[in-house]
């Protein structure tokens, strides 16, 4: 698939606050990207100057070969989901979705089809004459769904379309979203705080902090191979091993284990369940790092027991293990030494 | 919530206030209405001759419907100065939003008296107006069809009662939720198509009131064309109040009272009917 908006070196300030620092960022025809991040990440202002209501300081942004960021909202091609909806409150659900198509002066047969096909779409047929006054949270999502994607976008834009939902209602939605997604095939640019719902959704994740991307990849990778520490923590959970490399050794308060042979001083990744609980007498693994160690602290959480356990060498590391039904004390641990993952500094 | 006792204990003082005040003497207006002047004395000898003399003499008539005409003129001015004024103080100024808020507000402390002679000065054939335009050589001598006309009436009714038309235009607008407007522009609409399909009729409501203080107060004013109406400018207020002072009818004055009060119940009701529907 071709690249379709192309973010190049965009930089924002408001006032002497950086929110943006030369951003850039291709995103594919069809694909579904996650940008991620805390409160004043800049996530939301760097959609917003996709969408056009922000100007951007520096840089430039192309769709398919189109220089846009100059052009106003309404000649962008690009339509948004907003954080509350946003939908008229003195229209009704079909005058909302067939406000796009009036306002591109479509044919009005051909409204009537395609605003009805739309809310077919998101199941919300049944509701064309309701004002949204009368709809639920989770209705007015689906109409304001409806109303971006009748306008048969190339892009659209969802800033933070969950947000006001309950938990149970977001979940259904998310799985809703990502199958609406599949079937139209229109790229989707999606804003959340929300790590689990980045994960669930995305096809690649855009990791933002202070004005400046972290990371970008698939959720697996961010995951998986988290390039800094933030991305380590922002995204699940995991043990942050300050070692020092020598010979391709890492070693960190008694623990040692194969590392890349680049020497000098480093930060690991581990994650929690990557750690596991084993029998002081299974045989050794050769690629995995076995140590001992005491459980400090030990929390049920269902299905799994998450401990804390103090190494030998006085490191304290975080394990989440199955629940055995026991209360841990002593323990022989390891992981794979390939789990381990260095951390740009 | 309170107790009923309480309740009714609290309703007591402004129920015995209206009462006292507003509804008894709208009785003995009423009353009055029904009664005659027979030489220079008020006699309670029931009649609907005021009513008829109303309707019959086509001097009141006439009046009334310049009245109405002048108070319709009115509204219109304010509405046209005060909605697109009311748009940009609250859509486009982002800063000094309340400093211009007060500068509409203001007009508002100062007397309608000083405003209304403000008028005199300016519109005179001594005034600011004519000195100016004879100064610019746009006229040789004093015009004097400024002052003392139904058009000076307006203009200061206009001045007047702008802020009343604003503020709850002003008000409807600060309650339509801005991202309707990116919304709006965001599916294709130009700027002038989110104002009239968007902003306007979330105004109208707003709008709606305004016009009813603007068209009401308007109708029933009697100190601007007192003072700079003239012959030409009087209103039906202006005829009351003869009715009640030199001529001595007030029966006939009581009833052309009633009269209003009832159109202006009639308009109040249409009005609030149809914001209700919007």
């Amino acid at each position: 698939m071709g690249c379709l908006l192309s973010i190049r070196n965009v930089s924002k300030s408001f006032g002497s606050t950086v929110v943006l620092d030369d951003i850039s960022l291709d995103i594919a025809a069809g694909e579904f990207l996650t940008f991620l991040g805390e409160s004043g990440s800049g996530k939301t202002t760097l959609l917003r100057i996709v969408s056009g209501f922000e100007q951007l300081d520096g840089g430039e942004v192309w769709m398919n070969g189109e220089r846009i960021d100059q052009l106003p909202p309404n000649r962008r091609g690009v339509n948004t989901v907003f954080q509350q909806y946003a939908l008229f409150p003195h229209m009704s659900v079909f005058d909302n979705v067939a406000y796009g198509l009036r306002a591109r002066k479509v044919p009005a047969t051909e409204i009537t089809s395609r605003v009805e096909a739309s809310l077919a779409q998101v199941n919300m047929r049944a509701f064309s004459k309701r004002f949204p006054s009368r709809l639920s949270g989770g209705q007015q999502q689906r109409v304001a769904l409806a109303r971006a994607l009748v306008n048969r976008p190339k892009l659209l834009l969802l800033d933070e379309p969950f947000s006001a939902l309950d938990a149970n209602l977001r979940k259904q939605m998310q799985s809703e979203l990502k199958s609406l997604q599949r079937e139209v095939g229109i790229a989707f640019v999606f804003v959340t705080h929300d790590q689990q719902e980045a994960l669930a959704l995305s096809d690649r994740i855009a990791l933002l902090r202070h004005g400046k991307l972290e990371q970008v990849a698939s959720p697996r990778t961010i995951y998986n191979v988290p390039r800094s520490a933030y991305c380590a923590t922002f995204i699940g959970h995991s043990n942050l091993l300050k070692a020092r490399v020598t010979d391709g050794v890492a070693r960190s308060g008694g623990l040692e284990w194969p590392a890349d042979p680049a020497a000098g001083d480093a930060v690991f990744s581990l994650r929690p369940e990557h750690i596991r609980i084993v029998a002081d007498t299974a045989p050794a693994n050769p690629d995995a790092v076995r140590f001992r160690g005491t459980v400090l602290t030990q929390f049920f959480a269902g299905a799994q027991e998450l401990l804390e356990v103090q190494c030998e060498g006085g490191v304290v590391l975080q394990v989440r293990a199955p629940n055995k039904g026991a209360i841990l004390k002593e323990l022989t641990l390891e992981f794979p030494a390939s789990k381990a993952v260095r951390l740009e500094s | 919530m309170y107790s009923k006792a309480y309740s009714r204990t609290v309703l007591i003082p402004p129920l015995v206030w209206v009462g006292l005040f507003l509804f008894v003497p709208y009785l003995i207006l009423f009353l009055y209405s029904f009664w005659q002047v027979r030489f220079q004395v008020i006699v309670h000898d029931a009649t609907s001759a005021n009513y008829a003399e109303i309707l019959h003499n086509p001097l009141y008539l006439s009046v009334l419907f310049r009245s109405a005409g002048i108070a319709a003129a009115v509204t219109c001015a304010c509405l046209l100065l005060a909605f697109p004024l009311a748009y940009y103080v609250s859509f486009r100024l982002r800063t000094r939003k309340e400093a211009v808020y007060l500068l509409v507000i203001i007009p508002l402390w100062v007397s309608y008296l000083v405003r209304a002679y403000a008028w005199k000065t300016i519109l005179g054939s001594d005034g600011v107006l004519n000195k100016l335009l004879e100064f610019a050589g746009v006229i040789d001598h004093p015009a004097n069809f400024l002052l003392y006309s139904p058009f000076a009436v307006i203009l200061t009714l206009t001045h007047i009662y702008t802020p009343f038309v604003f503020l709850p235009v002003y008000a409807s607008m600060e309650h339509i939720p801005r991202n309707l407007m990116e919304a709006a522009s965001d599916l294709g609409a130009s700027s002038s198509r989110a104002f009239w399909t968007v902003v306007f009729p979330l105004a109208l409501p707003g709008a709606l009131a305004g016009i009813t203080f603007a068209f009401v107060l308007s109708l029933g004013d009697f100190l601007a064309p007192l003072l700079i109406g003239g012959p030409r400018g009087i209103m039906i207020s202006n005829i009351v109040v003869s009715l009640f002072g030199a001529a001595y009818n007030w029966p006939l004055g009581a009833a052309l009272s009633f009269v209003m009060l009832v159109l202006v119940i009639a308009i109040i009701t249409l009005t609030e009917r149809l914001e209700k529907r919007l």
